[in-house]
């Protein structure tokens, strides 16, 4: 098996350097791809159905695993992978993932960009809300909150996601009781360890849809960090809170976080009621609100976001040639259409909440499968895969074919379709049709 | 013959004015006339001539022109000068006489739902009921009230059933039904258009024009037809020209541009007065609680509130539904319908199962309360009256069935005889798409693109049309069910269709 790989390799070349003869793939053909997944929702329905794939026993070895966090946190240090082997989570993933971590990296990534370009192209750094770490930073977070009276403020643990633990707060006396509290809510009894939390600044003026308040979560395909090649899904969706929003009630947990998870238990949750609107229909009506160019900026903004926040990580993360990873994005808008970061997921939910959650969840799977290729049959110059848009690549990427564009030049435009039209079936069938005839060779 | 079309029209312009006459327009214009006395420009001895080179040059003749247009579009022809009122209504005796007894029934029905739960079709509320409501006003979908003992008053299922036995008393078809006659449900003798006729009435749709929900999609550069359509869309609204926005639209709006154009098309201005007039609805919701209320209530958290894209606007539609029950301006439509308001009411619409859903497609455009409500009562008196009234109008539901089985009957004999003998007659499944104008079954863009024709050729004509492109499309899966329940399925789920291919297709490119 070993020498049949290099002798393969010597022959062929490495994936990694783009060698691709026209008659000829680079990667070896193989009967079968073993996968192993740790998941029980929509990822392992594509896994097993996708044609060449099977699924191994426990103890098998395997071309391709689907895990979790903890298995890699416990396993992927002492792990040996072929080169073509591929594991869907980057090692430290957690510093872009863990509120804390987000921060200090954001912050570090601004202040280098302030020095290097200036206080103006420092600005674009300015989508995360003043985020103080706790209890580290509680003397700054202290002097922030005095300087602006009034303002009211979340707190938030760093690790934890679908909305546990959560509180809001406008007085510094809830904090300190807090603090002082020994006793906490009834969903910490399990865990052990002292946690951190971070304080940070909550947004009061909200975008406001039907009189309530929504989040958008965005889907980010990250292949490798260095050199950063990310790709944008075209599909995503704004979750609604089921209740009004209203600042009175600071203690309705409801109102105030939009994750599905947490909607679920609200009152007056209705399953059948889908509380969430395709990205398309929302650009839709932003468009039909304030007009094409308005809705553009947002959304060029929003890019921004996307591309700023994974170049702030882009020299602490490992990038094991092995790893990519699928990030779910939460993005904020507030009344002056401007998109906030919230949070970015590692590990966002594949569960469906409807039929079209499942419809859009199998399509963003298979179409990451696609990209992540062990099947061999890309070329590697694509610019996009199904649904998903080639959006950096080492570098900006335009629409425009062959690169002509640059953003110094005027007529720029972004690879960036969000909220676009997907027609993935026919771009796919498109894509993979001249591979199939060339096989046939 | 050249006498009567100089009556006619004198007699048109008689009307309009008289309409016209008292109206806010009116007054802003002799406002605008007297503050004029003062330009310069303005000289004794051409007065007249030079108060109406002022007003054109203003932008307010450009408004009379609107409005007056607005009146032709709405209201009916005058006839002759001897017609009754009942005739304006609706000339068919037959016809008048239906909606009559239909109306009689649903009036029986509300009354006796009103026994049966001894509640009062109106009562005052009570003070601290009154500043509760106020104070929800925004959000009154939060509320709960028990509605399981109210049942909608009719489902359009219940319409058709009335609608298949409408007769024509002096019609005496004399032949026995066979494939020559009428096959489908609807045994009226109306004038319906056909293909060819269709094709020359909808010439925009042609192949040879650009369209929106064609021409715009992501695979043809904007510069062949989208660039040029939104520029030319975009002098419309600087024009402010209600008749040139009304042909623009029949290729469809551009999104951000749609507001603004239906808005200019049905005369919609937003004035103070009309903020006021709102108002004044809403605290006549406040201070009174009606019957109706409970059913609008009902029909909301059934239809809308269900809907995944519609939801999110409960709030609104209960902010323009009580309103709308209450307005006694609508009843001012009903000399040109032929539905009649009951007496013991404010006004007279009572809301069926799935009225809601005209509501909901206007507030992805329109998000300031007064101005959605004056926009859907405008559509409300313009067209979707006619969707749920007995009349020969070549709009109202009973010509649009007419029209649906007809194109089916004659383009498609082999899938109507089929659907016909395995008792899935095409009207009982289209009818309901007929009757909400295709809201709550298409996705909301191919809607508001279909909305758009509606507006542009003033007319629900292509609603039969696209009905009967819709069994065209699934013909070959149609033609293999062999049940009502399954031709159902078939169709139950349009919201992948893409209305305006359907149209052109249907229409142009079959071969007849």
């Amino acid at each position: 098996m070993g020498t049949r790989r290099a002798r393969w390799r010597r022959l062929w070349g490495d994936r990694s350097r783009g060698v691709l003869g026209p008659w000829r793939r680079i990667r070896e053909p193989r009967a079968c791809i073993r996968f192993k997944c740790a998941l029980t929702n929509t990822i392992l329905d594509i896994l097993r159905r996708r044609p060449g794939w099977v699924e191994v026993k426990e103890e098998g070895e395997w071309d391709f695993y689907w895990c979790d966090v903890s298995w890699l946190r416990e396993n992927f240090d002492h792990t040996y992978m072929d080169e073509h082997v591929r594991i869907c989570h980057f090692r430290n993933h957690y510093e872009l993932t863990r509120k804390n971590y987000i921060v200090k990296n954001l912050k570090r990534f601004r202040k280098q960009i302030e020095r290097e370009a200036g206080k103006l192209e420092a600005t674009k750094c300015d989508f995360f809300p003043k985020t103080f770490e706790m209890p580290s930073e509680y003397h700054l977070f202290v002097e922030e909150f005095r300087k602006n009276p009034g303002i009211t403020w979340i707190m938030k643990p760093v690790a934890r996601s679908q909305g546990r633990g959560i509180f809001l707060f406008r007085k510094l006396k809830d904090v300190i009781d807090w603090r002082k509290d020994g006793v906490r809510t009834d969903d910490q009894k399990d865990e052990t360890q002292v946690e951190n939390y971070v304080a940070q600044c909550y947004i009061e003026n909200p975008y406001l849809i039907g009189g309530r308040k929504f989040d958008l979560r965005v889907y980010v395909l990250v292949m490798s960090y260095i050199p950063l090649k990310a790709w944008l899904y075209r599909d995503g969706f704004a979750r609604f809170s089921n209740t009004r929003f209203t600042l009175s009630s600071i203690d309705d947990h409801y109102v105030h976080l939009t994750n599905v998870a947490v909607q679920k238990t609200a009152p007056d949750y209705d399953p059948e009621k889908g509380c969430k609107w395709m990205i398309q229909r929302f650009r839709q009506y932003l468009t039909a609100k304030h007009g094409a160019e308005v809705v553009e900026t947002l959304f060029a903004e929003m890019d921004n976001i996307f591309i700023k926040s994974l170049q702030s990580v882009q020299k602490v993360i490992i990038s094991d040639k092995h790893c990519f990873e699928l990030y779910g994005y939460d993005i904020l808008i507030d009344q002056d259409l401007k998109p906030w970061l919230l949070e970015v997921n590692a590990s966002p939910s594949l569960t469906a909440s409807s039929q079209e959650d499942y419809e859009l969840k199998c399509h963003l799977l298979k179409d990451t499968l696609h990209i992540v290729d062990m099947e061999g049959r890309l070329t590697g110059k694509e610019k996009r895969i199904g649904g998903f848009d080639l959006m950096w690549n080492d570098g900006p990427v335009s629409r425009a074919e062959g690169n002509v564009d640059t953003p110094e030049n005027g007529s720029f435009m972004a690879n960036t379709h969000l909220g676009y039209n997907n027609d993935r079936k026919k771009q796919l069938k498109q894509l993979f049709k001249p591979l199939h005839t060339q096989q046939k060779v | 013959m050249m006498l009567e079309q100089d009556t006619g029209l004198s007699l048109a312009i008689a009307q309009i004015v008289q309409r016209l006459k008292g109206s806010s327009l009116h007054s802003q214009l002799e406002r605008q006339a007297r503050g004029s006395l003062h330009k310069p420009e303005i000289k004794l001895e051409s007065l007249k001539e030079d108060i109406k080179e002022f007003l054109k040059t203003s932008g307010w003749e450009k408004r009379l022109q609107n409005a007056v247009y607005s009146e032709l579009n709405v209201f009916p022809s005058p006839c002759h000068p001897a017609a009754p009122p009942e005739h304006i209504k609706e000339p068919l005796v037959y016809m008048r006489k239906a909606q009559g007894s239909w109306e009689k029934r649903i009036l029986k029905s509300l009354n006796s739902m009103c026994t049966e739960l001894s509640i009062p079709l109106a009562r005052k509320r009570p003070i601290g009921e009154q500043k509760e409501l106020l104070n929800k006003w925004n959000e009154m979908g939060t509320d709960e009230p028990d509605l399981t003992l109210f049942r909608p008053v009719y489902a359009p299922k219940d319409f058709l059933e009335v609608l298949m036995n409408l007769r024509n008393p002096n019609y005496e078809n004399g032949d026995q039904p066979s494939f020559r006659n009428h096959l489908g449900l609807i045994q009226v003798p109306l004038k319906v258009k056909d293909i060819p006729e269709l094709k020359d009435y909808f010439s925009e749709l042609g192949l040879n024009t650009g369209q929106l929900g064609i021409d715009d999609s992501t695979q043809v550069p904007p510069e062949l037809f989208e660039n040029e359509h939104v520029r030319v869309g975009q002098t419309v609204l600087t024009e402010q020209d209600s008749a040139a926005a009304q042909q623009y639209v029949r290729q469809g709006c551009p999104t951000a541009l749609r507001a603004e154009l239906w808005a200019l098309i049905l005369n919609i201005s937003n004035q103070p007065e009309d903020i006021l007039y709102y108002e004044q609805l809403k605290s006549s919701v406040i201070q009174h609680d009606l019957l109706v209320d409970s059913l609008i209530y009902k029909d909301v958290k059934l239809t809308a509130s269900n809907d995944d894209y519609y939801f999110v606007f409960e709030d609104y539609l209960y902010q323009v539904l009580l309103c709308f029950s209450r307005d006694t301006s609508v009843l001012e439509h009903f000399s040109y319908n032929s539905a009649t308001p009951p007496k013991s009411y404010i006004r007279g619409v009572i809301p069926f199962h799935g009225f809601s859903m005209y509501v909901a497609p206007l507030c992805f455009l329109y998000h300031e309360p007064s101005k959605l409500y004056q926009i859907f009562r405008e559509m409300y008196v313009r067209f979707f009256f006619r969707l749920h009234s007995i009349s020969s109008h070549p709009s109202g539901i009973v010509s649009l069935c007419l029209l649906f089985e007809t194109l089916l009957q004659t383009h498609l004999p082999q899938l109507f005889y089929h659907l016909r003998e395995i008792g899935a007659q095409p009207l009982r499944i289209s009818f309901k798409w007929m009757v909400r104008a295709f809201s709550g079954y298409l996705a909301t863009d191919q809607l508001l693109l279909l909305w758009d024709r509606i507006l542009g050729y003033n007319s629900l004509e292509i609603l039969a049309v696209l009905a009967a492109a819709v069994f065209a499309f699934r013909a070959v899966n149609l033609m293999e069910v062999t049940s009502l329940a399954a031709a159902e399925a078939v169709l139950a789920d349009l919201s992948t269709l893409k209305v305006m291919p359907l149209l052109q297709i249907f229409l142009f490119a079959t071969v007849t």
